[in-house]
């Protein structure tokens, strides 16, 4: 299977605190894969590296690699807003823009492509029936984004992500904030998903972890302990920590 | 022991309750009395002519507010004219470049010590920049003033309004590939937008009664507001001192709380009402 993304001895900082500790995680291409750990072990920040979505922060800084196709992103001469285009992001908050469902998908769109108004509207019909809310928001592409429910905002973002058609979708807890109906359609919009995407996604939910990835990386105090194909964590993991971690006993 | 230290503390606690009530109770107190005045002794000069009617020299009978009104309209949407840009693109500046403290320090400080400067300083200040060079009071100069005042006020409210914007939009933004300037004129400012215009219109109602500042710069005219530009500009506030201190007529001095009544009304009508208009909706765009 061929690599989409992978990290090669990186270290971040917020100031002088080291955080990560020469992470090394190779990602397969359309896959889904779970980085699980314990609270303040450095899930997010390891996704934030991915689109140096950091760097908006002065005192923050990754060091190592990061390689997307091969090619080091964290290279400072590497477009930014190109890899943001290709590598999207869906946080923990569902964060729909302050405008109709409409715009919110086209945003993307419009600031990546030029494309006519018909093509931008089948495109984003097409982003929303990716993220599974076409059927419930057909009818009110007018209406704020805000005025969703917390599911369908998460959706929304999903499809306002998949819109401009990246490689990579980061996912931090998409579904901590939402009931169990909402968190099994996303699980479900995932697994369709990851046909067309590579998928790393930040879960506390073991069920979740197991039910939806294909690999997973346990990720503890900043160091990635073990790496694998879920079903090798999840049945039979080579590190006392992990075990311990995924049967609950610390964490 | 435990049952002494409760009995005190709780001593204390009902201290601090009269006080607050206290304090409230002062509050309002002066509030009403100063309303109720203003409305019984305003009422009487009110009339369908005082409001049509221009002001006319002392002594002259059917004089009204009409040009003063006028002239504080243009004079206050002048100075929000002059303040509102500048203000806003300093409240943006520190509020995204909150990490960098070396450039927000001076713009932070000076407008603190623009908010702390007494109205009637920056008068003066306006009448040695303006009005002495150009050789005549104006209209304009008087916004300049307003602008002055206004300027700190609302470069703070954007700040907060800005900051309030939750970090997760901004990164949600960038996360898409936006630029940050266009994350923070598109998204950050488009989500505060409620919060900017209450600013603006809050810190509107607030100078649209300075009258030392127009003083020294707009001064009065019984004329109609046509010399904004390049000459004396009749105005409300001044008006109001003009009539009831300057003039020896009853009369006068009735018109002149006719005036504070209007004025009063007015401010309270869009302070109120920009509150209620612009109250923190959760589900609005
Ligand atoms: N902005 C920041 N400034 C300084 N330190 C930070 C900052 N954000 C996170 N950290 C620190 O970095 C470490 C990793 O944080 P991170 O948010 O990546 O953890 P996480 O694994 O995502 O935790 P959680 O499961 O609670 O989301 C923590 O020790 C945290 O205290
Ligand atoms: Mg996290």
């Amino acid at each position: 299977m061929p690599l989409k993304l992978e990290a090669k001895n990186l270290n971040f900082f917020y100031g002088n605190e080291q955080v990560l500790f020469n992470n090394n995680l190779p990602v397969e291409e359309k896959k889904i894969t779970a980085v699980i750990g314990p609270s303040g072990c450095g899930k997010s920040t390891f996704l934030r590296v991915c689109n140096r979505i950091f760097e908006l922060y002065r005192n923050q800084r990754a060091e190592g690699e990061l390689l997307l196709d091969g090619v080091n992103v964290l290279l400072p001469e590497v477009d930014v807003l190109e890899l943001r285009r290709n590598v999207g992001m869906i946080f923990q908050k569902p964060t729909p823009f302050p405008m109709s469902v409409f715009d919110n998908v086209a945003y993307p769109l419009k600031l990546h492509f030029k494309l006519s108004r018909r093509e931008t509207f089948d495109r984003v019909e097409q982003a929303l029936r990716g993220a599974s809310l076409w059927d419930e928001v057909k009818d009110k592409l007018k209406t704020s984004g805000l005025a969703l429910s917390g599911g369908q905002q998460q959706r929304l973002c999903i499809a306002r992500a998949i819109a401009a058609e990246p490689e990579v979708l980061l996912m931090d807890e998409p579904t901590s904030a939402l009931d169990p109906l909402a968190t099994s359609k996303i699980e479900e919009l995932m697994v369709e998903l990851k046909k067309r995407f590579t998928i790393m996604v930040v879960t506390h939910n073991m069920q979740q972890a197991a039910r939806i990835s294909d690999a997973t990386a346990f990720f503890y105090k900043g160091v990635i302990v073990e790496h694998g194909t879920t079903t090798k964590i999840f049945t039979n993991p080579a590190n006392r920590k992990t075990e311990e971690y995924i049967t609950g006993r610390f964490g | 022991m435990q049952k002494k230290k409760l009995f005190w503390r709780k001593l204390a606690n009902h201290i601090f309750r009269f006080f607050s009530l206290l304090a409230v109770l002062l509050a309002t107190t002066a509030m009403l009395v100063i309303v109720t005045h203003v409305i019984r002794a305003g009422s009487k000069a009110l009339s369908l002519n005082f409001f049509l009617n221009p002001s006319k020299p002392y002594g002259m009978p059917d004089s009204g507010i009409a040009n003063a009104l006028l002239g504080s309209i243009m004079i206050t949407l002048g100075a929000a004219l002059l303040a509102t840009p500048p203000a806003i693109c300093a409240g943006i500046c520190l509020s995204e470049f909150r990490d960098r403290p070396k450039i927000t320090a001076a713009l932070r400080f000076s407008a603190n010590v623009m908010m702390g400067m007494p109205s009637v300083l920056v008068g003066l200040f306006v009448y040695t920049l303006i009005v002495v060079p150009s050789g005549h009071f104006s209209g304009l100069a008087g916004s300049v003033a307003l602008a002055i005042i206004m300027f700190p006020v609302v470069m703070r409210t954007t700040e907060d309004m800005l900051d309030m914007v939750p970090y997760a939009l901004r990164e949600a933004s960038l996360a898409i590939g936006m630029t940050r300037t266009h994350t923070t004129l598109r998204i950050v400012c488009r989500s505060a937008r409620k919060g900017l215009i209450t600013g603006i219109l809050l810190a509107l109602a607030r100078v649209s009664g300075e009258t030392a500042p127009l003083l020294f710069t707009a001064l009065f005219a019984d004329s109609w507001p046509k010399d904004y530009f390049s000459g004396p500009t009749p105005n409300m506030p001044v008006l109001i001192t003009e009539y009831s201190t300057n003039s020896p007529f009853a009369a006068m001095h009735q018109a002149g709380w006719g005036a504070a009544l209007v004025i009063t009304v007015l401010v309270l009508t869009l302070n109120i009402g920009t509150r209620i208009m612009f109250r923190e909706k959760r589900h609005a765009t």
